[in-house]
């Protein structure tokens, strides 16, 4: 009887101890040889980029992270959705983790998909310090694949990110050597007329802002899963075969612009949610993003998978081939864009009466009117993005002429939340100052401002509005960012929303997770620059109080 | 009564209330590195050079500054000279230790004292400044002085640089000086003292860390400055050669 009532008892234990999965992570300086160069970094379990670490939904996992550094650490498993206390920022989710030390993180894994993990301390991610998650769903996936590859893009470059960091303060545009020069001057008066040019240079100077800032950080080398374009990381296939490529951009500040020439690509997941399946021949994909796409290959012959930075200033290279040591040819960059008018019409003072852009308007195909306003039900019309401002310079096309991803064709597979009103809207402008290499939100920096405080339970909608002429990708900690492409219960749900320079973007956040933290553009230099802001989500599912006080509230002094 | 309602009330709730008041003190205070202002620092040689004059003359000219603060207050130390190699003396020896803070997007303020120590008579002054970018990319860098004299000047910096290719730059300097009362010990005769202007052709080698240059210098005194220089046996107006490397650290 009572050895019955123990096994019934265990029986009953089995599925949640059968489903806990142990992990040990360590923290140590490696080298990084990129090819190009070898330097010193972080990695993890001896590598960068570290393991690649596989979860099954629904279970338990332990991971164990002992720090061999001679300095704090940290984990943050960016994407995913957990209790507070397990996220890893340090002075907002927990202390960090001390030298010697071994941290035991403990959460359980309530999603599917591709994600990432990396340090948030100091500058030890531009360092190396990240790896890939990969997610097992419960359930059957959506989409067939017969293999899959992790293709983990980084931009590493030789100096530290202290340095770099040290060296955009004294010099804003230390590192851009895509600037306009004398020649550039000629081939454009001979292009567009001497006086165009020159009043098109003096708009500019005017405003001390430079066309070419595109990149805050060149010179780097583009990696494929720690390969640099002359390793040429190399994933096998079988002609006909399905193969999954799991995207994550772990760049520092580089985003890159993807394409298999050769092969279309069937996009099946952003930010590790199913979305409905979207044909492309290129995309772009945001600093901390990731995209599933899946590619059938049907000759045996090599592909390149290349990736340019948006800037154009360096690239990325792998190869999906039959055997080993086969390579297809390497495109050549496409020239490097300029900023126009159009992306500075985010900008306080820029739009309308008090400048004189004279001649302006024809070279830069300016519509103040209805920037800050996007039409989402307009969109994808005569093949120009909503999700850049109209005439923008940096609005991406597809080398071959095809289909360029835009945000607008992300469509959730499946809602994750009933769709409903949002309780208030919180307005973000993202600021800046390139001059003096400052960044923040609404005009504050993370040193002086105060936490955005949600309530549990409330649905927040957030109105970013870009006033910089760079690209920021935004990423809440805890809560799903639910992307406003105009589709309604159908709009994607990501971990990180890009916001181009002179557009406004809106997402949503049921806001179901309590406890603090953190927002910021994933962009290192300018998270470390001041654009960051810690969240404090009151009540929690316990205290239905805080649900009735929602609406009167005030929308945010973040 | 009531109070013993209230008082029961409380002792009944506080189960209830106690752990949602816990969790709200367990919030940490974000005292992290990113929670403080940035501090930088940085090293800055604008002008590290040899020069020959039409006269034969050979100088060694340094024009540096080194900073270290946060965003909004910088302490900056500024040191100029020019060392006549032959005669074994600073002709001008300046040190200039300043505090700066931003008050528009494109301009700091600053304030300090500044030490004038070449050969001959010494000099302190009390420093105000304003430095930054004006429109059209001109680096602005204008000063008040008011020395231990009680003498009072202007002193303009502008620069600009023009890019050849993105690593072949031709910069164009003036620094001017004018003084609003004469000091005749140190040379100076009221109104425009004298102007320097330079052009400087250089290449990054290394980075934005060392851009050796090439360049042509010319030193040009002017009004009651010129006749004291002339009566010392000076010159009033000097052509230079100049190489050397701009060093950022």
């Amino acid at each position: 009887m009572k050895k019955r009532l123990l096994t019934g008892l265990l029986t009953l234990l089995m599925p949640a101890l059968a489903l806990a999965g142990e992990y040990d992570l360590t923290v140590d300086r490696v080298k990084i040889d990129t090819g190009d160069f070898v330097k010193e970094g972080i990695g993890y379990n001896g590598k960068s980029p570290g393991p690649v670490m596989r979860f099954k939904e629904g279970e338990n996992v332990r991971i164990n992270v002992t720090n061999n550094l001679d300095e704090m650490t940290s984990i943050h498993w960016h994407g995913l959705i957990l209790p507070f206390e397990q996220d890893g920022v340090p002075g907002i989710s927990f202390p960090g983790i001390k030298p010697g030390e071994t941290f035991t993180y403990e959460f359980p894994i309530v999603q599917a998909g591709t994600y990432w993990f990396h340090s948030h301390s100091g500058f030890q991610e531009p360092d190396g310090a990240f790896g890939a998650i990969v997610i097992e769903p419960e359930g059957r996936e959506p989409f067939r694949y017969d293999r899959e590859y992790v293709v983990q893009l980084t931009d590493k470059h030789p100096h530290s990110g202290d340095r770099i960091m040290r060296n955009l303060k004294m010099m804003p545009d230390y590192y851009n050597r895509q600037q306009q020069t004398v020649g550039e001057f000629f081939s454009d008066a001979s292009k567009n007329g001497l006086m165009n040019t020159i009043q098109d240079r003096m708009a500019w100077g005017d405003m001390r802002m430079m066309k070419a800032d595109v990149e805050d950080v060149q010179g780097f080398t583009g990696m494929i899963n720690g390969m640099g374009p002359e390793q040429n990381w190399t994933g096998l296939f079988e002609p006909g075969e399905r193969i999954r490529l799991r995207f994550i951009n772990s760049s520092a500040m580089t985003y890159f612009d993807v394409r298999i020439p050769g092969l279309g690509m069937t996009v099946v997941q952003a930010d590790g949610n199913n979305v409905q399946p979207v044909n492309v021949d290129e995309f772009r994909i945001g600093v901390a993003e990731t995209y599933d796409v899946i590619v059938r290959p049907r000759d045996a012959q090599a592909y390149t998978i290349f990736a340019e930075s948006m800037g154009r200033s360096g690239y990325a290279r792998a190869t999906l081939a039959p055997e080993e040591g086969m390579a297809a040819s390497v495109p050549p960059m496409r020239d490097a864009p300029r900023l126009t008018m159009a992306d500075m019409s985010g900008m306080p003072g820029m739009d309308h009466g008090d400048m004189d852009h004279g001649d302006m308007t024809a070279q830069g195909d300016m519509d103040h009117s209805n920037m800050s306003d996007m039409d989402h039900s307009a969109m994808m019309e005569g093949g120009s993005d909503p999700f850049y401002a109209k005439g923008s310079g940096i609005a991406p096309a597809a080398a071959n002429g095809g289909k360029f991803l835009s945000y607008a064709d992300l469509k959730a597979q499946k809602p994750l939340y009933e769709e409903r009103e949002p309780t208030r809207e919180i307005e973000l402008r993202l600021t800046g100052n390139m001059e003096r290499y400052t960044w923040s939100i609404n005009g504050v920096k993370y040193e002086d401002a105060d936490p955005i405080r949600l309530k549990y339970g409330e649905r927040v909608r957030f109105k970013f509005v870009n006033e910089t002429m760079m690209t920021h990708p935004m990423h809440l900690h805890g809560m799903w960012s639910i992307l406003d492409v105009g589709a309604g219960e159908w709009n994607p749900i990501k971990h990180t929303v890009s916001v181009q320079p002179g557009t406004t973007v809106y997402m949503e956040t049921e806001v179901d997770a309590p406890g603090q933290w953190a927002f910021h553009c994933h962009l290192s230099y300018h998270a470390a620059a001041g654009m960051f802001r810690k969240v404090i989500v009151e009540g929690s599912p316990d205290t239905t109080q805080a649900k009735a006080d929602v609406a009167t509230e005030e929308g945010g002094d973040a | 009564m009531s109070r013993i309602r209230t008082f029961m009330a409380v002792s009944l709730l506080s189960p209830i209330l106690l752990p949602g008041a816990a969790a709200a003190q367990e919030m940490i205070a974000d005292t992290s590195a990113r929670k403080q202002a940035l501090t930088s620092w940085g090293v800055q040689f604008e002008e590290l050079e040899y020069r020959y004059s039409d006269d034969d003359e050979e100088l060694g000219v340094w024009n540096a500054d080194f900073f270290y603060g946060t965003d909004d207050l910088k302490v900056r130390w500024l040191t100029k000279g020019e060392y006549a190699i032959e005669e074994q003396a600073y002709e001008g020896l300046e040190n200039q230790l300043v505090g700066q803070i931003p008050i528009s997007d494109f301009f700091d303020a600053k304030a300090g004292v500044r030490f004038d120590t070449p050969e001959g008579p010494d000099r302190t002054y009390a420093v105000l400044g304003v430095a930054g970018l004006a429109p059209q990319w001109f680096e602005i860098d204008a000063n008040l002085y008011v020395s231990d004299e009680g003498d009072t000047s202007a002193e303009l910096d502008a620069e600009y640089e023009l890019l050849l290719t993105n690593y072949w730059i031709l910069s164009a300097t003036l620094d001017a000086t004018v003084a609003f009362s004469e000091d005749r010990e140190i040379g100076v005769g009221k109104g425009l003292v004298s102007t320097e202007t330079g052009l400087r052709l250089s290449y990054d080698l290394v980075d934005r860390a060392l851009s050796p240059y090439v360049g042509v210098v010319h030193e040009r005194k002017y009004g009651d400055t010129a006749d004291y220089a002339e009566s010392e046996g000076g010159s009033t107006k000097d052509w230079f050669a100049v190489i050397g490397a701009r060093i950022v650290f």
